[in-house]
């Protein structure tokens, strides 16, 4: 690892100073991916700023009935926070889903979001990578690709995005509230993250320097009826083959409103807006859900090693519908 | 422009129960401050990467991994490791329920578990749930089901887990 300065920063627009001036300076949340990829020579920053003390640790409920959740809250105290599981199961579940009690007691939602894949090639310096080294190739497309992307990959990159978190607050349509060295802007969480194209080595929006300081949940009353499927090699402490995130409004047998979102398939959390639209105003049954599933995988693209994920995201859509409608 | 100099910082953490003072690398995790400069050797060193939970202390009460918390970012920070777990001769409940249920055999893993097990029990009594937690707002019942999935963040190459379950229902009750 190169030798680094440590700022813990006390206040917000100097931190965002601090890191946008020196190209090779880097926010540190709690470190459970960043010290992580320095240790493996990744990424070696010459500046680090702590952004865990800037006063962002507080989940608030905001006028709209919505909440605002800091971004140096931390995943576990996410987690457990009453208003969350009272009002967004779905945000709740995903997040005990992820990592460990050990790792969720450190991990922050900023630094959630902003979380690098796990493909192997991209975690080792050995290989080729675009992501990790533009131009280099991907050795993923031809090699070992099992849990890699089934919808909206490139030739250039075929990652997946492995939060968990992220993928709930798609579904909720949360915004991500960035400071930059311009101040403030908002950004729509299907935004933040993007699809790899020409230029995977991108994961997010965010220019270099910008900070999460928090991200808002909307209030979505569907959102009480909403969970979060993962499926796994291990039954517990294992990313993501697939996952979905579902909030659904179901009266009189019919499906008012619904939120889909997919995990785990592509290189950013994928609202699943082709299902959503089949869904709305369609009766709530089995074969409305399968239909809805296949139409959001009409342009799925499997790859050598996870043709198994087509079936495995319309069998998990289809039983985490069925469980929900059950529940009205 | 990388640095080549090593960066050195003046901490002061308090490690089970003593005020500590050492001027650290920034690059030094809390893991190797407390092995290599404190000779605090409880907290095992199994994959370094966050992944096997040998490292578990409690950090200001609550269980993290100490090989991704970097030492200078914890200034000030109060630290238990198993080794501060004991009051004296007396082994801490949880410890104790270790040696009575054979929740080891090379004990590698132990200290970490030991720790992993402490900020759990806390956890639940504070109410927080899990992810088998059937209904995320009720109060939580700490079954089997419930303690192997909130320690499943530590793992045990000697494969201790039936009475590491053992040992942390007997400690809960
Ligand atoms: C063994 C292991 C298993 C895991 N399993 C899972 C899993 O199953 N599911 C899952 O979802 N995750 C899993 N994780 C990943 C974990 O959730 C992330 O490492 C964690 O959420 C990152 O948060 P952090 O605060 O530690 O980020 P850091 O490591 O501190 O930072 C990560 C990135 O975010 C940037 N950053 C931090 N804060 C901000 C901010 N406020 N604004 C802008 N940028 C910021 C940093 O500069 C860095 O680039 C696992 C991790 C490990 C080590
Ligand atoms: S899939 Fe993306 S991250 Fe993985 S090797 Fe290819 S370019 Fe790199
Ligand atoms: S040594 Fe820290 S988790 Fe393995
Ligand atoms: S007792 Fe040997 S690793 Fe757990």
């Amino acid at each position: 690892m190169k030798p680094f300065e440590y700022v813990r920063a006390d206040d917000a627009t100097q931190a965002v100073a601090m890191v946008a001036e020196r190209p090779n300076a880097r926010f540190l949340g709690g470190g459970t991916n960043l010290v992580d990829h320095m240790k493996l020579g990744l990424v070696e920053p010459e500046l680090l700023v702590d952004v865990t003390a800037l006063p962002f640790n507080r989940v608030e409920p905001l006028p709209d009935g919505g909440v605002r959740i800091g971004a140096a809250v931390r995943n576990s105290d996410l987690a457990a926070n009453p208003l969350v599981r009272q009002n967004y199961p779905v945000l709740a579940a995903a997040l005990l889903s992820g990592a460990s009690g050990q790792l969720r007691n450190l991990a922050t939602t900023g630094g959630n979001l902003v979380q690098r894949t796990r493909c192997p090639y991209f975690q080792t310096l050995y290989t080729p990578c675009n992501k990790r080294e533009p131009g280099s190739g991907c050795s993923a497309i031809t090699g070992h690709n099992r849990e890699h992307a089934i919808l909206g990959a490139s030739q250039a990159c075929v990652a997946t995005h492995p939060s968990d978190m992220a993928v709930a607050l798609t579904a909720l349509g949360a915004t991500v509230r960035v400071l930059g060295p311009a101040g403030e802007r908002v950004v729509p969480i299907g935004e933040l993250n993007r699809l790899p194209g020409d230029e995977p080595h991108q994961d997010t929006t965010l220019n270099h320097g910008e900070l999460i300081t928090a991200v808002d949940l909307p209030a979505l009353p569907l959102a009480k009826r909403s969970a979060y499927y993962k499926v796994r090699d291990r039954a517990s402490y294992a990313f993501a083959q697939v996952s979905a995130a579902i909030a659904v409004d179901i009266h009189s047998g019919v499906v008012r409103d619904v939120r889909v979102a997919l995990g785990g398939v592509a290189h950013k959390p994928w609202r699943a807006h082709r299902a959503e639209a089949l869904l709305r105003g369609a009766p709530a049954t089995e074969d409305v859900f399968r239909a809805a599933a296949d139409a959001e995988l009409a342009e799925a693209k499997p790859l050598s090693d996870n043709g198994f994920k087509v079936p495995m995201v319309r069998n998990t859509l289809v039983s985490v519908l069925r469980r929900l409608a059950r529940e009205h | 422009m990388t640095r080549t100099n090593p960066v050195l910082a003046d901490i002061a953490i308090h490690v089970d129960g003593d005020k500590r003072q050492l001027s650290v690398d920034t690059r030094t995790t809390l893991l190797d401050a407390l092995r290599d400069q404190l000779g605090v050797t409880s907290p095992k060193k199994g994959c370094d990467h966050g992944q096997c939970g040998a490292c578990t202390v409690l950090l200001d009460g609550r269980r993290v991994v100490s090989c991704l918390a970097l030492a200078v970012a914890n200034d000030g920070a109060e630290i238990v490791t198993a080794q501060g777990l004991a009051d004296g001769d007396d082994l801490h409940p949880v410890q104790q329920a270790f040696l009575d249920r054979d929740g080891l055999q090379c004990g590698y893993c132990t200290p970490g578990q030991v720790c992993s097990a402490v900020g759990m029990l806390r956890e639940v009594q504070e109410g927080w749930p899990s992810h088998v937690t059937g209904d995320l707002a009720a109060p939580v019942e700490l079954t089997d089901e419930e303690i192997r999935e909130r320690m499943s963040g530590n793992l045990c190459r000697c494969g201790a887990y039936a009475n590491i379950v053992a040992a942390i229902r007997e400690a809960a009750e």
